[in-house]
């Protein structure tokens, strides 16, 4: 109810300012009284600190956003603070100018979104300089027209979207929520009829596979996202295996485009490789093009690091030298992640020492379904189409559909999945902490509105009537 | 020629001495104006007609806010209570409720009482035939939406009562009539005489009206019941008074038990085979009735899976031997139910001194209140209880209370008495009453409550007891009392907050005879009993400076430590709430201006035309967008009328 209510308010909101597309650069903007006090705790100045209050006002200073968790740096970028009421909304105002795509915005946002901001409902920026007093009164019919019209399109993309299968599941994840709510609120209401001796645990059984079946959800947003913003990938493979031969016949395939972000400096994304459909964020190609003792240089340690922070890993050996301990423990490396194995230098015929059966034998891991082996010959740019299949099957089950029909892309959608879970999981608390079954409904009730606004469905009267309909109240 | 009285001058005419009408009545009259109340039988003011209970989940929180604005609810059914029970105690402190069984008969006779003691109001037995009124000239009073005044009402006789306020507390009676099967009588409740003009009178006033039923189970002889196949059901002890005044030590005595029964496939079996001479199922009843409520006949088709359904059996008083059957109302004929009652245990040889029926009324349509409970149109003119669309008689009362206070404050020129819904259960009623559909008898809920960690029955008093003194319904001693109450329960809290323990050896010993885990640093007393196992009276032996504090103090001491985090976070959600609740919408609104809303949105908020914007916010059609379109609007209005000073 709370969040709902939110929204008519004065709080701090956030949006991505520029049109979503793959330029790569793009303006989020802030506008509220925490305005300051949020991005603060995201951004450091070039003198590496905390200090976005010192700023000056209305003017446009260079810094990095970074993870207030584990403070790694997320972005450099450009930022603007526009002080009350010299901003478009009359309030604080800051906007963070990134170079970093898509993806690097979404980040951007969540950790605005994770330390206080709330996502801008369509039009909000615009109701609030109008209520604000910076846009003028003539002007009034124009935006109510805009808020309408920008509300019904929000609803109409996001209900496009929504996939059936998920929109039922949804639907589905809903129905069961509110009728635990409705049988808590009869045993409220009718303590004579209903008796909950025993239901913590029952609810328990009921919440903990709940959340998993969100989580899938919130894995499915990400799969969208990955389709729309790109797939984190790590190229892996010891000297002289062929990673610059991959990454030159990917950048060299007709049907890609790689764009190059001039003065990055950091390993986060730094090159963008179009595969008809498929994006792939390389990350760090600058130590692989600088030279090829990449796992000399960096160690397994540093391979570790890459790994973990990819979505996928182009593991490249060299096709006719023998397995060693090292390839081994690299390989241990990949075991939980969506790694594709590329066995290069294919070509060379007679002098074939590793096989696909050869790796499924040897890495007792290695599901072939789930760790595609490709072989390829890079330097002759062969096997680029079997890799790109292989990356289509591992994320996108095989089939690939237009850009545009994704799954939850939607970052509002994310967020309404994670606050669900978020919810759920305090539900599992309050039974941990003993508390009684009347606390359980309180993040029940939000659970389901969130779930509710994926599916543009309010709660209104649900309770009554699912209490009416299910349970027979007696006295 | 001598001057006949076919004229009296009174300040408020209260239609109805119900338990919304005697709530009304008794805060007009305590307020200072000259009040009469109308009754179509002065022996069965207050009366009971269906079940003998007060309170129940959220009932007894409703009864409790009464008490606390100084309403006379709780105060006559602490005098007059046979069995009394704290319900979900093993619930959170939210949910709990306290009902007690009434003894039906003392219960109306203490009230008639009150009413009968009480300085400025007259009881009247006379059924009211017309309400008067007259077109509103004042051009401030037409801006603010009134097109009628009300100018008094006049009764059967032709006798006219002059009155500056009106408050329609009618129940059930309004051209009610009641069905047993094929057995139609237009009566009102048990036998009471209906009242079949006054629905003209509103109508001709503009008002809308709609039929609602609801319906009551069989009285038993009681001699005929056999007990001996039944569980017996015991009040608590001790017994928590439901007033904030009853001395507790005047409500110890001894108390009277209820019984708990059966039903089984043989009843189920009668019940299905017979349904088509049923009332409803045959289409005779064009009301809408209660889910909340349903009929045995209800309860056995839409729940087929249900092998048997409770039955309680309790007492209606102790003036009689007749036992109320709850659980089993219907509106099935004579012979149905005589064979359905004795296929219950212990019924088997049960006479019914009085049959179950269904009722049919006539009540108010939705959208047509104020937030005050006034009639919109209608300068004036207020309602309360069942003519609003709820049932209960605690929603009644507190309705009652509400619309007599505002009655009383428009008179005297005062301010409305406003209770949000985070300030009370009353808020919540009055508020879904005045901004939903509500397409059936609408009871109260806690689940209705969505702040309600924070309106606990426990609080009543710290929550609206100073609003009853503002009113001028509680006096300033009994003000003063709760002053001094808050000012414990604040430094009590503080102090427990500040205290420290230090984890040494006495401590540990402690802690470990308790089997609570030892202490690792020094820990705020709070923080002890935020612990599961730990509370206020157990840790008294490692609290050294404690000072005995009253029973009441102690209790909001313990909740407000315990449960701060949730209370907290309620609180804030309250903040958001209030804002959009300080949003006023003008009175002379046209909808029809404002231009983007949708035509669902639109033509909802016309038919409710909300208050304000958190109103507005809850009416059902009315999504987030169409919100802030009219945010803009009316701020639109607003910068306009500041450019035109």
């Amino acid at each position: 109810m709370g969040n709902v209510l939110n929204k008519f308010n004065d709080d701090t909101i956030t949006a991505i300012a520029t049109a979503m597309s793959d330029a790569g650069i793009g303006i989020i903007r802030v506008s509220g009284s925490d305005a300051v006090t949020i991005c603060d705790k995201i951004y450091i100045s070039s003198k590496k600190k905390h200090d976005l209050p010192d700023h000056e006002p209305n003017t446009i200073k260079f810094g990095y956003i970074v993870d207030p968790a584990d403070d790694k740096i997320i972005d450099e970028v450009m930022i603007s603070f526009m002080k009350a009421p010299h901003s478009y909304t009359k309030e604080d105002v800051i906007e963070i100018n990134s170079h970093g795509g898509m993806l690097v915005m979404n980040e951007i946002m969540n950790l605005l979104l994770n330390n206080g901001c709330r996502l801008a409902e369509p039009g909000e920026f615009t109701k609030r300089a109008f209520l604000n007093g910076r846009i003028d009164l003539t002007k009034a019919e124009a935006v109510m027209d805009i808020i309408g019209a920008q509300s019904r399109f929000a609803l109409e993309s996001s209900r496009g979207q929504l996939q059936g299968n998920i929109y039922k599941e949804v639907k589905s994840l809903r129905e069961s929520i509110i009728y635990q709510m409705a049988f808590i609120e009869s045993a409220i209401d009718d303590p004579e009829n209903y008796d909950l001796t025993g239901y913590s645990e029952k609810l328990r059984q009921i919440v903990v596979p709940m959340i998993e079946r969100i989580e899938m959800l919130i894995k499915s947003a990400d799969e969208g996202k990955i389709r729309k913003d790109g797939i984190k990938t790590v190229i892996i493979g010891k000297p002289n295996a062929g990673k610059s031969s991959l990454l030159n016949a990917l950048s060299g395939n007709e049907r890609a485009i790689v764009t190059e972000i001039a003065g990055t400096t950091r390993d986060v994304i730094e090159e963008t490789i179009r595969l008809d459909d498929i994006i792939l964020n390389l990350i760090d190609t600058a130590g692989i093009r600088d030279t090829e003792d990449l796992i000399e240089k960096i160690g397994v340690d540093r391979a570790k690091e890459k790994i973990a922070e990819a979505d996928l890993c182009l593991y490249i050996l060299d096709s006719t030298k023998d397995i060693d301990d090292e390839d081994r423990q690299i390989m241990s490396l990949c075991e939980n992640k969506n790694t594709i194995i590329i066995l290069n230098k294919n070509d060379l015929k007679g002098n074939i020492k590793i096989t696909s059966d050869m790796i499924v034998s040897e890495f007792s891991f290695v599901d072939i379904d789930k760790l595609p082996v490709v072989t390829a010959s890079l330097l002759n740019g062969e096997g680029i189409d079997f890799l790109k299949n292989a990356i289509t099957d591992l994320f996108f089950n095989g089939e690939i559909v237009p850009k545009q029909e994704i799954y939850i892309t939607n970052l509002r959608h994310k967020r309404l999945l994670i606050e669900a879970v978020n919810s759920l999981k305090l539900v599992l608390s309050s039974i941990d902490n003993d508390l009684s079954e009347d606390f359980y409904t309180v993040d029940l009730t939000s659970a389901y509105t969130s779930l509710g606004e994926i599916i543009g469905e309010e709660i209104g009267d649900d309770l009554a009537e699912e209490i009416f309909s299910k349970f027979c109240m007696g006295k | 020629m001598i001057d006949t009285c076919l004229k009296e001058t009174i300040d408020v005419a209260v239609i109805g001495a119900g338990h919304a009408g005697c709530e009304a009545a008794l805060a007009c009259a305590r307020l200072g104006l000259s009040t009469v109340v109308f009754t179509m039988s002065a022996d069965n003011i207050a009366f009971m007609p269906c079940n003998p209970h007060i309170g129940g989940s959220s009932k007894g929180h409703l009864v409790r806010e009464i008490d606390a604005l100084g309403g006379e609810m709780g105060k006559v059914i602490d005098k007059t209570f046979l069995q009394s029970k704290m319900l979900n105690t093993s619930k959170g402190p939210a949910v709990h409720s306290l009902r007690c069984q009434a003894d039906k008969m003392e219960y109306s006779k203490a009230m008639r009482r009150v009413l009968e003691n009480q300085e400025n109001l007259f009881i009247k037995q006379a059924e009211v035939s017309e309400i008067l009124f007259e077109d509103v000239t004042d051009e401030s009073l037409r801006h603010k939406g009134y097109k009628k005044r009300i100018t008094g009402v006049k009764i059967f006789s032709g006798m006219i009562y002059e009155a500056k306020a009106v408050i329609l507390c009618t129940g059930t009676y309004l051209k009610s009539r009641c069905l047993t099967g094929e057995a139609i009588t237009y009566s009102g409740p048990n036998g009471l005489l209906p009242s079949n003009y006054l629905s003209e009178s509103l109508l001709k006033a503009g008002i809308e009206l709609r039929r609602f039923k609801t319906g009551t189970p069989a009285r038993m002889d009681g001699n005929t019941i056999d007990y001996s196949k039944m569980s017996e059901q015991f009040g608590d002890s001790p017994v928590i008074p439901f007033s904030f005044d009853t001395d507790p030590e005047d409500v110890q005595k001894p108390q009277v038990s209820c019984w708990l029964t059966y039903t089984n496939e043989k009843t189920h079996e009668i019940i299905r085979k017979n349904i088509d001479r049923s009332p409803i199922y045959a289409g005779i009843i064009e009301g809408i009735g209660p889910r909340y409520c349903p009929s045995i006949e209800d309860k056995v088709v839409k729940f087929p899976d249900h092998d048997r359904h409770q039955v309680f059996v309790e007492p209606e008083g102790t003036y009689t031997n007749e036992m109320y059957i709850d659980g089993m109302s219907s509106s099935l004929p004579e012979d149905v139910q005589l064979a359905m009652y004795r296929t219950v245990p212990g019924l088997e040889n049960c006479r019914i001194v009085k049959n179950a029926y269904a009722i049919e009324y006539d009540c108010l349509c939705p959208g047509q209140l104020h937030p005050t409970l006034e009639i919109k149109d209608i300068r004036g003119l207020f309602s309360a209880g069942q003519f609003n669309g709820s049932s209960g008689y605690e929603e009644a009362a507190a309705q009652g209370l509400y619309a007599g206070i505002n009655a009383a404050m428009q008179i005297q020129h005062r301010d409305y008495l406003t209770i949000d819904r985070s300030e009370g259960y009353i808020g919540v009623l009055v508020d879904d009453l005045v901004t939903k559909e509500n397409l059936e008898p609408y009871r109260m809920m806690t689940s209705r409550a969505e702040y309600r960690l924070l309106l606990r029955q426990d609080n009543a008093d710290i929550r609206l007891r100073h609003k009853g003194h503002d009113v001028g319904l509680i006096d300033d001693e009994r003000n003063e009392k709760l002053l001094i109450k808050e000012k414990l329960i604040e430094e009590e809290v503080t102090r427990l907050k500040n205290t420290t323990v230090g984890a040494n050896s006495n401590i540990q010993k402690f802690m470990e005879k308790i089997g609570s885990t030892p202490l690792k640093t020094a820990t705020s007393l709070a923080e002890l009993i935020c612990r599961p196992e730990l509370n206020y009276d157990n840790i008294a032996e490692i609290d050294n400076e404690r000072k005995p504090l009253p029973a009441d103090v102690i209790e909001q001491v313990e909740i407000t430590i315990r449960y701060e985090g949730y209370i907290n976070r309620q609180h804030r959600q309250v903040e958001q709430f209030k804002k959009l609740e300080k949003k006023l919408i003008p009175d002379d609104i046209d909808y029809n201006d404002v231009g983007s809303l949708r035509l669902e949105a639109r033509q909802k908020l016309e038919k409710f035309r909300p208050a304000n914007i958190g109103q507005a916010s809850r009416i059902g059609g009315v999504n987030p967008a169409d919100i802030s379109v009219l945010l803009i609007y009316l701020d639109t209005i607003n910068r306009s009328s500041s450019d035109e000073k």
